[in-house]
């Protein structure tokens, strides 16, 4: 009686002990960038909220597309009237898992690459992104970093004629969120 | 058995404890997100561009922004087709605007109906909002001074300098009602230093009315009525009344319309209108608006 108690003890406390930690941040960089022969057009993101579950691999990234800041002022006007739609689609989201997250050890500091797959929600539409980042470990705070691609017409974002050379069809992403808080 | 029964609510606990484990990701982004949540949201692009029609819309160009202004006003459509229905006839305004801040803007124009130059700048008091700040109006004030470089019709008169100029006030309150509809009042307070006859007001006073409401993406339609106060206008003058299209594209705004007014600066087109719309006294006219970031936005 008293031995299965004990076993039960320890499957308990071996449960609650493997308690992960989930490391986030509420000021994550996104930016993105489209380069034609015309144009480039650049935005770069500052207020980006970003959990990492480090037992589950979970990674979610939240942000306002309001958040987006251009160099020009009629760009970033255009970006949240006409394309993005911010007033009809206020947030984009991304829901995803970092594959093998048990190989990397917080608590020696280098540099993981890691493959992140999950679902991309922007403009109302959401769809299956896989990419390539990596996650850096320096003095116990983790970074995650990516640069991938997407397609603005797979979100329904739609170029008009007029600016079809200013616009590229596919334009980089690219993250960089330092998680400096954790629960 | 007894300990195979153990076994079996360990592993229903830490499967329970595992599964509570994967929901804290989400719940954690829940958290962040209400808590950031309280954020003010300000109304952006009431109007497609600073002009209504003719007159100034509660928008400002950005900071380091110019906005490079042509507008013509063709002759009346009543002209006939002699007159390839006033499109023998044109005149012009060119102007420069800027934004030194986001709220303060200038402007400078000159005509060539009445050979006026007119100067401005437009400062927005405040934003609408909703969030954490509640406003429900945008409102700018912009004072215009116009000056009338005509000749003088009598030489040998004493003529003064001040005599050609105008000096106009207004208010603008206006409101984003949705991502469609915008309306504005424009409240107007106009000076002038010389008038023709002595029966006529030096202080002359309009209300003005404007809205646009969005066609599509890029295309709205427009229409801007000024109501002068009748024992406040010069004699003989009618209200302005235009409706026109906005349309959008990267860099430009082309604005398309038909007004009873012939002149583009607010002293001409707010108190000097003659046309009427009934009689077909109608201009089509144009604006090009082209915004050029030359200096740095934040």
């Amino acid at each position: 009686m008293k031995r299965s108690f004990f076993i039960v003890a320890v499957i308990l406390l071996s449960v609650t002990a493997a308690n992960a930690q989930k490391l986030y941040t509420k000021n994550g960089l996104i930016g993105f960038f489209s380069s034609t022969k015309m144009e480039d057009i650049k935005a770069d993101n500052n207020q980006v909220l970003c959990v990492l579950n480090t037992q589950t691999g979970e990674l979610q990234f939240s942000l306002h597309n309001k958040g987006f800041h251009f160099a020009k002022a009629l760009m970033e006007e255009h970006f949240n009237e006409n394309y993005i739609e911010s007033t009809k689609f206020p947030k984009s989201t991304f829901k995803g898992t970092v594959a093998d997250i048990s190989k990397i050890d917080l608590s020696k500091d280098g540099t993981y690459p890691v493959k992140v797959t999950g679902d991309l929600t922007m403009h109302g539409v959401t769809k299956s992104v896989a990419a390539a980042g990596n996650i850096t470990v320096k003095g116990g705070k983790a970074t995650a970093s990516s640069k991938f691609m997407v397609k603005l017409a797979d979100y329904n974002i739609a170029i008009p004629g007029a600016v079809k050379n200013n616009i590229a069809e596919s334009i980089e992403i690219n993250v960089n969120c330092t998680l400096d808080q954790k629960m | 058995m007894h300990l195979r029964k153990i076994f079996f609510i360990a592993a229903v606990f830490s499967i329970l404890q595992y599964s509570a484990l994967a929901q804290d990701t989400t719940d954690i982004m829940k958290m962040l997100e209400s808590d950031i949540e309280e954020t003010t949201d300000y109304a952006t692009a009431t109007f497609k561009t600073t002009r209504l029609v003719n007159g100034h819309t509660v928008e400002n160009v950005g900071k380091g922004v110019m906005d490079v202004k042509i507008s013509h006003r063709f002759g009346k459509v009543n002209g006939g087709g002699y007159e390839l229905f006033g499109l023998d006839n044109a005149t012009m305004r060119m102007g420069f605007d800027y934004g030194i801040t986001n709220y303060l803007m200038v402007g400078i124009g000159r005509s060539t109906y009445q050979k006026t130059y007119d100067a401005f700048f437009k400062v927005k008091l405040l934003r609408q909002s909703k969030g954490k700040r509640n406003m429900p109006l945008t409102l700018s004030y912009v004072p215009t001074i116009a000056l009338k470089t005509l000749k003088f019709e009598d030489p040998a008169r004493k003529n003064y300098f001040t005599s050609r100029l105008v000096f106009t006030h207004q208010l603008l309150i206006g409101r984003k009602f949705s991502e469609q509809t915008s309306l504005q009042l424009m409240p107007t307070y106009t000076h002038r230093n010389l008038v023709q006859l002595a029966a006529e007001p030096n202080d002359l006073i309009a209300i003005g009315i404007g809205g646009r409401q969005k066609l599509s993406k890029r295309i709205s339609l427009n229409f801007e009525y000024y109501y002068q106060l009748p024992d406040y206008k010069l004699l003989n003058t009618t209200n302005s009344l235009s409706v026109g299209f906005d349309i959008e594209t990267g860099g430009h705004v082309f604005q398309l319309h038909f007004t009873n007014s012939q002149g583009m600066s607010e002293r001409t087109f707010i108190t000097e209108t003659v046309g009427d719309w009934g009689k077909g006294d109608v201009y089509f006219g144009f604006n090009i608006s082209r915004v050029f970031t030359i200096g740095k936005n934040h």
